[in-house]
């Protein structure tokens, strides 16, 4: 078979077991030991189980729900749909049966997977509502011994039949697929409105899963860990598309709770972490390293301040000095070979992270250890790669310029529009939807706001719909600023004004532990979070704060002239039971400014004071009346020329 | 009939802990033992393992029958058991607390054991497998080399529960293996014994206080009080019974 026609994913998968038929394709952790299935057993696989669905009466066009975890019988079951023309619909395997009832009616899913009992239960539970569900394939077959619904049948079964089966249809159905046929369908979560189906085709999937791994040179010999939720594209993109495309191992981890010890084992050389992951991963370095011995300790912080400083430039080849070298290479054997080999990242070649904003010193602290973090942009509509930051232009407040073959551009609204090979090629029954999100020209929009730097990466700043103008008509970005100011440890929460104003001023929450333990440090009593925020001192910390954001955002011209001129920090905690944030701790900033209205007021006047008065709720549901006077204080802002020195 | 208790009474000293005890367990059922604080069910389960000796009375195991047994004879005959009190081995890792589960199945000696290769490493694989296999069964694998101690309460009954089944038992005893749990941890509890009764056919005998729980789970139940069975039967007939209504709730003297 001629490498040009590998255009669908079956296709590939015949070449790979051809070409590379003994090397490893996917690995899963089984009874304690990593079990290997090599291509051509990952092909076989897929084969028989295409001839069992195909006796079964999956036929092309038709859909597929997948409700499982990550395992080799997963994707298995994937590229089997995909080989008979099927469309194959992973699903949340922890969302709750209600939330899967409209992907499979909406979809008119025929045939399922899941995976074990707990996903059965699920399906058979909403099969009332779903009247197309015929069949029902589980893997685990633990405590369904007692089943008796005639719509279950163990995917062992499948597998014995359709390996006895003349298998020459398969072979003519992979024939007969095409580039431009449906490769896979992803739902949107639909926390604002119904879920969406995102259609994709085999182009668009292995488009720029195969332009991304050729710019990261990824190969046969490249390892990945499949550790997030198969219904998330991105998983199907790293641990299916650039696979299928370059031939390298899926390792499927043992369960959900063993990925770190999974990770240390396998030691992947493709990464992908949202920051939260790495956020997490961190915080316990750093929990471990407080408990470690004074020697450790001081060889830690010692090491870690070398890091910060030259680790990055060395990542980046940029030039450093033979002693810094020296260190850093000793820091290297100390500390952090043996750091990154606790993270499971000492073959790391390539990590991503996105999806969004990360705070500048957590991305520092991975790069400075030498692990070649990046970031990316893109989305389920996107098949993932958008913007890629390409090595040794990697930045903490940037996504990176456009991937190969991709075309950007900025509406009139600063709206990221996207047209390129990857995009999706419709909602599902949904046109008008589609209309919306892609016009007649091919542009996507994303609904994401932002501007290409000066060096020509994008920056994502907000949502559109959140962007505003200050009433010199710059661009205001409240969520921007907002990130900004969070990424600092004594700021929990900060709510951002400006929109049709002259300048921008801010709301902000300290975070009680941060700003308490810095009280305790230097002996200053307290009573309680209202007390700490009124303190001069914290003021002052704030302040710090605020003009080093301010120093920051003087280098961006486009938004230069959004520097935060005062603050106030708020007298108490903004909390979701007064509805001052989302479920999801997101700030509503236009019910937070109409609650404090006054507040508002007062930091666009000239006071340096403003009292207040307000009821409470307490924890137990009494209320109560709070009356203060709160500080304004003005921050120092920077000319945008002056940037440079300030910062 | 897998195991009948005939009129067996037990007493330290003037204490009368049983008296003139009888039930029987059937093959492949869910057995519960309950009664209020101090009605003897732990006795009871001692007797069944032989670490209490009844002074009357038969039990009979399979085709055995016994008058008094010791608790390593109850082991080789097939009856495991966890404890109210978890009784693990603190600084041993989990998987190695579960093999310690599969001790009686060993067969190598001493030297065979002490040169490894051959017979007993190909031994040790087996268990090691076994044992593995109990570990996925149970959803532990995240702990597998995690130091006992370290675990949280549920987890440890979890782990105790794998002990027990490393050896295989034909008969299962379960001292009040809820205890102390949380909600969800209690589901996940009775979803493993519900498992292993259905998976692995193992005859479970379970002492529990959460009515909920024993309802639920239990083919019969037997109710003890101060000592002497006051009942025995379906679940939907204890709960109706007189009797037992009268111990739980105390009637007016």
């Amino acid at each position: 078979m001629a490498v040009g026609t590998l255009d669908t994913f079956p296709k590939l998968l015949m070449h790979h077991a051809h070409a590379r038929g003994a090397r490893p394709a996917i690995r899963e952790k089984d009874l304690g030991i990593w079990q290997t299935w090599t291509w051509k057993r990952f092909a076989d696989e897929v084969r028989a189980l295409a001839g069992g669905l195909h006796a079964d009466g999956l036929r092309r066009g038709s859909h597929v729900a997948l409700v499982s975890d990550n395992r080799p019988r997963l994707y298995a079951a994937m590229c089997a749909i995909q080989c008979l023309g099927g469309v194959p619909v992973p699903l949340y395997q922890d969302a709750v049966a209600e939330e899967m009832v409209f992907p499979i009616q909406n979809a008119e899913i025929t045939l399922a997977f899941a995976e074990d009992q707990e996903q059965v239960d699920k399906l058979l539970e909403i099969l009332p509502r779903c009247p197309t569900l015929a069949r029902i394939y589980y893997d685990n077959p633990r405590g369904l011994r007692r089943y008796k619904q005639t719509q279950l049948r163990s995917y062992d079964d499948l597998l014995a039949a359709g390996s006895k089966l003349d298998q020459s249809v398969v072979d003519r159905e992979i024939d007969k697929g095409g580039g431009n046929d449906v490769a896979g369908m992803f739902f949107t979560s639909g926390t604002t409105a119904a879920p969406k189906g995102v259609v994709h085709t085999h182009a668009s999937l292995l488009g720029p899963a195969r332009t991304a791994a050729e710019m990261e040179k990824l190969g046969e010999k490249d390892v990945i860990l499949a550790y997030l939720p198969p219904a998330w594209i991105g998983q199907n993109i790293f641990s299916c598309a650039q696979a299928f495309v370059t031939g390298y191992c899926i390792c499927c981890p043992e369960a959900p709770e063993t990925v770190m010890t999974d990770m240390r084992e396998i030691g992947p050389t493709y990464y992908f972490a949202p920051p939260r992951v790495l956020e997490t991963l961190l915080t316990q370095v750093s929990i471990r390293m407080d408990d470690a011995s004074s020697v450790k300790r001081w060889l830690y912080r010692k090491f870690m301040g070398v890091a910060s400083r030259v680790g990055g430039a060395l990542l980046d080849g940029k030039p450093v000095s033979i002693v810094d070298r020296f260190f850093y290479f000793l820091g290297d054997i100390l500390v952090y070979g043996p750091l990154r080999n606790v993270l499971g990242m000492s073959r790391v070649r390539v990590g991503y992270t996105a999806g969004e904003a990360i705070g500048p010193d957590l991305f520092r602290f991975y790069r400075s250890i030498g692990i070649n973090l990046k970031q990316l942009y893109g989305s389920t509509e996107t098949a993932v790669f958008v913007c890629i930051q390409p090595d040794g232009e990697v930045r903490a407040d940037t996504v990176g310029p456009a991937v190969k073959g991709v075309e950007l551009r900025f509406s009139p609204e600063r709206e990221l529009l996207i047209r390129s090979g990857g995009l999706f090629r419709e909602y599902y029954k949904n046109p008008e939807a589609t209309r919306q999100a892609k016009d007649a020209e091919g542009w996507f929009h994303t609904g994401d706001a932002g501007f290409f730097d000066a060096g020509g990466h994008v920056k994502i700043i907000d949502r559109v719909k959140d962007v505003g103008q200050l009433a010199d008509g710059t661009l205001f970005a409240p969520k921007y600023l907002e990130n900004k100011l969070k990424f600092f440890p004594y700021i929990k929460e900060a709510v951002c004004f400006g929109h049709a104003r002259d300048r921008a001023c801010a709301f902000i929450n300290i975070d009680p532990e941060a700003i308490g333990n810095w009280a305790e440090k230097r002996n200053m009593p307290y009573s309680g979070y209202t007390d700490l925020a009124s303190r001069d001192e914290v003021y002052d910390l704030v302040r710090e704060c605020v003009e080093r954001v301010n120093a920051d955002l003087a280098g961006e011209p486009e938004i230069a002239n959004s520097q935060i001129h005062r603050f106030l920090i708020l007298h108490k905690e903004l909390e979701a039971d007064d509805g001052e944030l989302t479920r999801t701790r997101k700030v509503r900033r236009g019910y937070i400014g109409e609650k404090y209205e006054p507040l508002l007021k007062a930091l666009y006047s000239a006071d340096s004071m403003v009292h207040v008065s307000a009821q409470v709720r307490y924890e137990d549901g009494r209320t109560g009346t709070f009356s203060a006077d709160l500080k304004i204080r003005d921050a120092r802002t920077f000319a945008p020329a002056a940037a440079k020195h300030a910062a | 009939m897998i195991l009948t208790v005939e009129n067996v009474s037990l007493a330290f000293g003037g204490v009368r802990a049983l008296q003139d005890v009888s039930f029987d367990v059937k093959e492949h059922e869910i057995r519960a033992i309950i009664g209020p604080n101090g009605a003897g069910k732990s006795s009871m389960l001692n007797v069944l393992n032989g670490v209490y000796h009844p002074q009357k009375g038969k039990i009979r195991f399979g085709a055995k029958e016994f008058t008094d047994m010791d608790s390593h004879e109850a082991a080789a005959l097939g009856i495991a058991r966890t404890f109210q009190n978890i009784a693990l081995f603190k600084g041993m890792t989990v998987l190695d607390n579960i093999m310690t589960g599969r001790n009686l199945k060993m067969r190598c000696n001493f030297l065979q054991q002490a040169v490894w290769f051959g017979p007993a490493k190909r031994e040790e694989m087996a268990h090691r497998r076994a044992a593995e296999e109990i570990i996925d069964f149970l959803e532990i694998q995240h702990v597998r080399k995690t130091p006992v101690g370290r675990l949280p309460y549920g987890l440890q009954k979890r782990v105790e529960l794998g002990r027990a089944l490393a050896a295989e038992p034909k008969l299962l005893l379960l001292d009040e293996p809820m205890a102390g749990m949380n909600l969800e941890e209690k589901q996940d509890m009775c979803r493993f014994v519900l498992d292993v009764n259905d998976q692995f056919g193992t005859t479970i005998v379970l002492i529990e206080h959460d009515m909920g729980v024993v309802m639920d789970i239990s083919d019969r139940v037997v109710v003890l009080d101060y000592g002497r069975k006051i009942a025995d039967g379906v679940p939907e007939e204890i709960k109706n019974n007189k009797a037992v209504i009268d111990a739980y709730l105390g009637v007016a003297h």
